[in-house]
């Protein structure tokens, strides 16, 4: 499963974060920023328009991802925290 | 070692965006601060000075821009990386690092923190913010966290008077005896897994989140709610910065018609009085007289920063304004450009990505900033009637329309840059949502200090030296001795004005406009006190000079004038250091020159349309 499919407030484990093309950028710094293996998320809001961007709660910190970006956030299958 | 030597080190604040490092800064260095650039780039560099009491020592602070890491994604980020490690040209490298983190905010912040160890220099990690952390039952272990990182660390309470006494303390021990790390991480050790073993050694958190944060989160954020706290809170700002600054500025007009009158009475008849009273006094109150207003609406813009609701506010806005061709991150810097296109401009640093920034930029001189205030509040003053409509001001209402479209025009130019460049390639929003904060008074203050220095200082300087320049034109030459009409009409800007008229006539601009226009290229503000220097000079007789400049405007322009220069200023780009900033920014004179035309195209057509409107309508 990957972020965007994730229902509103369900906690779910981080996988791996998919880089889409070589030296993906945006892929690196959220890594960097805590989407990395084993880390708990959660969607806590979506914008107002399309549900767009999302609101993603990991480690202690909510960051606000578009869609696109949340793409590359694979969670762990079927392992609710 | 001396107090000559020890003044000499020097600190840098490290730390990642939200940790509460500028209220730190702040809190060290008092008001003994420096604002200017770093060389070569217009990324913000902050140094101060640390006197501490118990070591009689003094050391030279430098708040570094917020970064995530050091594998830079922003020009911001890329100063920090290069300044750590003594790269940067003509920057010395920092003797002592101060690396920041939220004791909220952990998670985070340390992974940073041990990059920032990787380093090997010497360092201090303050752990800011221990009062939030109390508040939330978060237990921190400063001793094992001191011992498993190898550095010194300190808590600290930016925000609670001597919450940083631990930390000068510290300080002082490392000036008298730096020390690199007694830690590295071993080769093949990720940070993310060093980060948790530290957390799960040192760190007991009751929740993850704080109830307060959830709580305001699910109402200002609400898909509907939201929106309306959003609007609701920008209308506000507007209805005070009319209805608060009232008094003040009504205090400063009395002072500068007092000083003016003083100065005349004091001196001579002849050319010197004309120039201390008509030019200097009247064009530079006419400017100073904005400084409340100017200074509520930073003052909101501040507190709305430093709360944490103005990411919030792009998290809403995000959607709308990508399909625009900009981005949530655009709010930030365009919320800026109300007070200043030129720190707005400067902020879109912030944006990493370029496309995005670029738009950001080109659209920024749309938004309605404060030089243009003064313009808008003469001819509201003057044209609109001060009635209650339902429980809002009429004025407060037309200022709040003028506002309105501004950010819709902004918004409808990005999307037609959107659209003609056809771009198909990602552009990412990345935004951290930090924890909603009680502003402090003294970050506030110190803020508005800022930035009623950098307009004092526009003031004192280009727009006195405009001020003088315009009554110069405007006093000579002097008219000849039989001459039937006022003097005005014989000088070189009466001339130039004349001249001028033909070409704005169409949008319905008198000469005294035209000439008033010219000095406002400079700064929108000047174009105020250009008008009350016009027509101090050209007044047939005494006692017509002597009256404000209110009334005369609201006798002498048709309606339909005084809309067609409304909107004029909507859009003209009638700033000089706003067209010059474009140019540092994107480094490019092809970029301004876009700017500088389309701004002047919209603005031309919308007053031509404006004028024509309103006179078929029968406001001529």
């Amino acid at each position: 499963m990957i972020l965007t499919e994730l229902p509103w407030r369900t906690p779910a484990i981080v996988e791996s974060v998919e880089d889409h093309g070589p030296q993906d950028s945006i892929a690196r710094r959220l890594r960097e920023l805590g989407f990395v293996n084993g880390e708990e998320v959660e969607v806590v809001a979506k914008g107002p328009l399309g549900a767009e961007p999302l609101l993603v709660q990991v480690g202690f910190t909510r960051f606000a991802l578009r869609r696109s970006e949340a793409a590359r956030i694979r969670l762990r299958n079927g392992a609710a925290a | 070692m001396s107090a000559a030597d020890a003044s000499a080190l020097r600190l840098a604040l490290v730390g990642n965006p939200n940790c509460g490092k500028t209220a730190l800064f702040n809190q060290l260095t008092g008001s003994r601060q420096k604002v200017a650039n770093y060389a070569g780039v217009t990324v913000e560099r902050k140094e101060g000075r640390l006197h501490s009491a118990a070591s009689g020592r003094s050391y030279a602070v430098l708040d570094l821009p917020g970064a995530y890491s050091l594998h830079a994604a922003s020009l911001d980020e890329a100063v920090t990386r290069d300044v750590c490690r003594g790269f940067y040209p003509g920057e010395p490298a920092p003797d002592v690092l101060v690396c920041v983190v939220d004791a909220t905010n952990l998670r985070l912040h340390l992974r940073f923190a041990l990059e920032v160890r990787e380093l090997g220099r010497p360092m201090i990690l303050a752990v800011n913010m221990m009062d939030a952390a109390q508040r939330r039952g978060i237990a921190i272990d400063l001793a094992v966290l001191e011992e498993e990182l190898g550095v010194p660390v300190v808590e600290t309470v930016a925000v609670r008077h001597g919450g940083a006494r631990a930390l000068v303390e510290r300080i002082d021990a490392m000036a008298a005896q730096p020390h690199a790390p007694r830690a590295q991480l071993a080769e093949g050790v990720d940070l993310h897994a060093e980060t948790r073993r530290l957390l799960a050694l040192a760190v007991a958190m009751p929740t993850r989140t704080a109830k307060i944060d959830d709580a305001l989160d699910r109402w200002l954020l609400h898909p509907v709610l939201g929106i309306v706290a959003l609007a609701v809170v920008m209308f506000l700002i507007f209805q005070a910065v009319y209805a608060w600054a009232t008094p003040l500025m009504d205090l400063i007009e009395a002072g500068t018609g007092a000083v003016g009158e003083w100065v005349g009475g004091a001196l001579p008849e002849g050319p010197l009085n004309s120039l201390l009273v008509d030019g200097i006094i009247a064009g530079v109150g006419g400017v100073i007289v904005f400084l409340p207003q100017i200074l509520i609406l930073f003052a909101f813009i501040l507190a709305l920063e430093e709360s944490g609701y103005l990411p919030r506010a792009a998290f809403l806005l995000d959607r709308m304004m990508a399909s625009a061709g900009l981005s949530g991150r655009s709010f930030i810097p365009l919320l800026s450009s109300f007070a200043c296109a030129i720190p707005g401009i400067m902020a879109t640093r912030s944006i990493q990505d370029p496309r995005d920034r670029l738009a950001t930029i080109l659209v920024a001189p749309l938004m309605t900033c404060s030089a243009r205030l003064p313009v808008y509040a003469l001819l509201i003053g003057a044209f609109v009637p001060q009635k209650q409509v339902g429980i809002f001001n009429q004025q407060g209402l037309v200022l709040f329309g003028l506002y309105a479209a501004g950010i819709v025009s902004a918004l409808l130019v990005s999307w037609v840059m959107k659209k003609w460049r056809r771009d198909k390639s990602e552009h990412p929003l990345l935004l951290e949502l930090p924890s909603y904060r009680i502003p402090h008074p003294r970050d506030l203050l110190i803020g508005l200090w800022e930035r009623a220095m950098i307009f004092l200082k526009r003031v004192g300087g280009i727009i006195l030296a405009l001020t003088i320049l315009l009554w110069v034109l405007l006093s000579f030459p002097a008219a000849p001795a039989d001459a039937v009409g006022p003097a005005i009409d014989y000088s070189f800007a009466g001339r130039i004005g004349h001249a001028m008229a033909v070409f704005f006539a169409p949008l319905g601009f008198n000469w005294q406009i035209c000439i008033a226009l010219i000095p406002g290229m400079a700064a929108r503000e000047v174009a105020v006190s250009s008008l009350a220097t016009v027509y101090a000079l050209s007044a047939a007789d005494d006692d017509a000079a002597a009256q404000a400049l209110t009334p005369l405007i609201s006798d002498g322009w048709s309606l339909a004038t005084a809309l067609s220069l409304l909107v004029w200023y909507i859009y003209a780009p009638m700033c000089i250091s706003t067209l010059a900033t474009i140019k540092r920014e994107t480094n490019s004179w092809k970029q301004m020159g876009y700017a500088t035309l389309y701004l002047f195209a919209l603005a031309y057509f919308a007053s031509l349309v404006t004028y024509q409107a309103a006179r078929a309508l029968g406001a001529g």
